[in-house]
């Protein structure tokens, strides 16, 4: 359980009414994380989605930094979405706040809460094209 | 009620201080005895058993203990079938909360657990302090922590707060301060012919609702998510109480529905409720004679927020490490029902059992060892192992170690091949611990379960920085002892045992 008002002033939360935040705020729990903590793990399974409230992580490539992410952005959704461990670690560079998925529930979320998936997509869309991007 | 006349540990200077005399505290401190760690232990009670004082109201714990089970009672393996006792060393301090049930039921009375639990301390000779009410905490300038207590200071090097999470919470809606809480829930006449308001739809709303449904006109339960039943294991509400959720199904005299409760107002004539719906769209409007907020608790922390504790789950549960210390805060570590604060790996989604005694029993134990070692520099007994030893242990493990079962992906079992030690038994570790924790060669076996309630065995296998995952062969009566699992953990461990 997270307060609703965590959730509501996230970006991917936008477009949920209040019984449609208070609902989410249900089923995403809290998790609060020190420095150097792993949130994710480079070739484990079962993991969850993560949302990033406060603090930064780093995303880890067998040990190599490759990139950070800051509050508001999310991680682990591509692990359950293709049903295979991540690829990366990541790892708490300061003290972290997230609210967090499990992975059986990612599925029939998005599926309910379609906004949200779409939201999720665009932000996929602008990671792709940073990385197309990168390679240039 | 257990005698304690001489009043033990007085104010002064303590390694640890444990505070609290329900089963989280007890079992901690019961451990730390049985390490040799000197410390203290107090409470503001005057007898033994915490929160099962009180609680359940309906006085039916929804726990088992099987008093004959696959194994003789009071073994190790028997724990397992048995999740309302403590844990002990030896025989005599084993399955005590057996003893006590009278076996019309499968899951004690709260009497009953009350009784077991003070039957442990009398058994055992556990000393608490009993009267002593832990009131303001504060760091010294030698990072020591100070606690006051109605009787003076503690002085300590950890202070291990076994509190429960026991303070009544309310979800922030409009109006529900005028709500009574589950804690002050009435006996089942006042509400006969009533109709009923329960907001919350978990276990504890719906044990309101199981124990008045034979007295209630009508009972509606209201909260934004739906019951959860898909996989029994990890269900949002235990079977025991899901007689009221049937009636519900059937469209009977219950509804339990899933809605944001807009506002609640208090009237001459009782309750009028305006809410949400969130599975099926749609807006209802309620009238009730009573209304009862069943929406949990939280941990009493007084002022430990001012010392940097830090909290989730809107501020109810302190946040934890691996072994059970404030994320945020030196010294200042947790047993009992808040040690669910400490998320483990979360795999499939499964959370741990530690909110329930039997899974935060075990908890106790590994914290008493771990304060053992950080602090005091004691070690624990690693025992040695011969190579060809090493699967057939771990094989055992995994078919009958209780901690394994009662804590599925959460406490494992690990077993190290460190070049100067040679093969040794770390004992129960938690899983997170291990696999983030750097170290010798190791391995960690535990027992697992799938979103879809699929339990099988699972092995990791820590190799210079490497770790390997390997989810083993399940099996449908669970016998993991068998040659296919032999040889897959054998694979495995490929170069470290024949």
């Amino acid at each position: 359980m997270i307060d609703p008002d965590a959730l509501a002033r996230l970006a991917l939360f936008a477009d949920l009414n209040r019984a449609q935040l208070e609902a989410a705020a249900q089923l995403f729990d809290e998790d609060m994380y020190e420095l150097g903590d792993r949130v994710l793990r480079q070739g484990l399974t079962g993991n969850a989605f993560y949302v990033l409230l406060d603090g930064c992580v780093a995303v880890k490539i067998d040990g190599t930094e490759r990139a950070r992410l800051f509050p508001g952005d999310f991680f682990g959704e591509v692990s359950i979405l293709t049903g295979e461990a991540p690829t990366a670690d990541i790892v708490a560079t300061s003290a972290i706040r997230c609210a967090v998925l499990g992975e059986p529930e990612v599925e029939s979320f998005l599926i309910q809460n379609p906004r949200v998936m779409l939201r999720m997509l665009q932000a996929e869309a602008r990671r792709v094209r940073s990385a197309n991007l990168w390679h240039e | 009620m257990a005698a304690n006349g001489d009043r033990p540990f007085p104010p002064g200077d303590y390694p640890i201080v444990v505070i609290g005399s329900g089963p989280g505290g007890l079992q901690t401190s019961y451990s730390l005895t049985r390490l040799g760690v000197e410390h203290a232990l107090i409470s503001r009670d005057s007898s033994p058993g915490g929160m099962f004082r009180f609680y359940p109201v309906f006085e039916r714990l929804l726990s088992w203990t099987q008093y004959d089970a696959p194994f003789e009672r009071g073994t190790r393996p028997y724990e397992w079938y048995d999740q309302n006792s403590l844990v002990g060393d030896v025989r005599e301090h084993q399955a005590i909360c057996a003893d006590v049930m009278d076996r019309t039921h499968v899951v004690p009375s709260r009497p009953e657990m009350e009784q077991g639990l003070a039957a442990f301390v009398d058994r055992t000779d556990v000393r608490v302090r009993y009267q002593c009410e832990w009131q303001s905490t504060r760091r010294d300038d030698d990072g020591s922590l100070v606690l006051t207590t109605t009787d003076g200071e503690y002085r300590c090097r950890a202070a291990v707060f076994a509190l429960g999470v026991t303070d009544p919470w309310r979800s922030p809606i409009p109006g529900v301060e005028d709500v009574p809480h589950y804690a002050d829930c009435r006996k089942q006449e006042h509400y006969a012919g009533k109709r009923v308001f329960i907001i919350g739809k978990r276990n504890s709303g719906f044990e309101l609702a199981d124990g008045l449904l034979a007295w209630a006109s009508q009972i509606i339960l209201a909260s934004p998510r739906p019951v959860e039943t898909g996989n029994f294991a990890q269900a949002s509400v235990r079977a025991r109480y899901l007689q009221p959720y049937e009636v519900s199904a059937l469209g009977g005299g219950v509804f339990a529905l899933d809605a944001a409760i807009e506002r609640i107002e208090r009237n001459d004539d009782g309750y009028f409720v305006v809410a949400n719906g969130t599975t099926r769209p749609g807006r209802v409007q309620i009238t009730a004679d009573e209304a009862i907020a069943a929406t949990g608790f939280r941990t009493p922390l007084q002022d430990l927020p001012d010392l940097g504790v830090a909290t989730v789950a809107q501020g109810r549960i302190p946040a934890l490490t691996s072994y059970w210390r404030s994320v945020s805060t030196e010294g200042v570590y947790f047993a009992g029902n808040a040690t669910q604060g400490a998320r483990g790996l979360r795999k499939h989604g499964g959370s741990s059992s530690s909110p329930a005694l039997h899974g935060f029993r075990y908890n106790a134990r590994l914290l008493a060892r771990h304060l053992a070692k950080e602090l005091l520099g004691i070690e624990p007994e690693r025992p040695r192992l011969e190579p060809d030893e090493v699967v057939p242990f771990l094989l055992e493990e995994l078919a009958q170690a209780p901690e394994l079962w009662a804590q599925k992906g959460y406490l494992a079992r690990a077993v190290s091949f460190d070049p100067e030690a040679g093969i040794v038994d770390d004992g129960i570790v938690p899983l997170a611990h291990f696999v983030d924790e750097p170290g010798p060669d190791a391995v960690a076996v535990a027992v697992e379960m799938t979103a879809e309630g699929v339990i099988y065995p699972a092995a990791y296998l820590r190799k210079g920085a490497r770790l390997t995952e390997r989810e083993l062969s399940g099996e449908l009566l669970h016998q993991f002892q068998d040659g296919q699992h032999a040889r897959e953990l054998k694979e495995l461990l490929s170069g470290l045992v024949p």
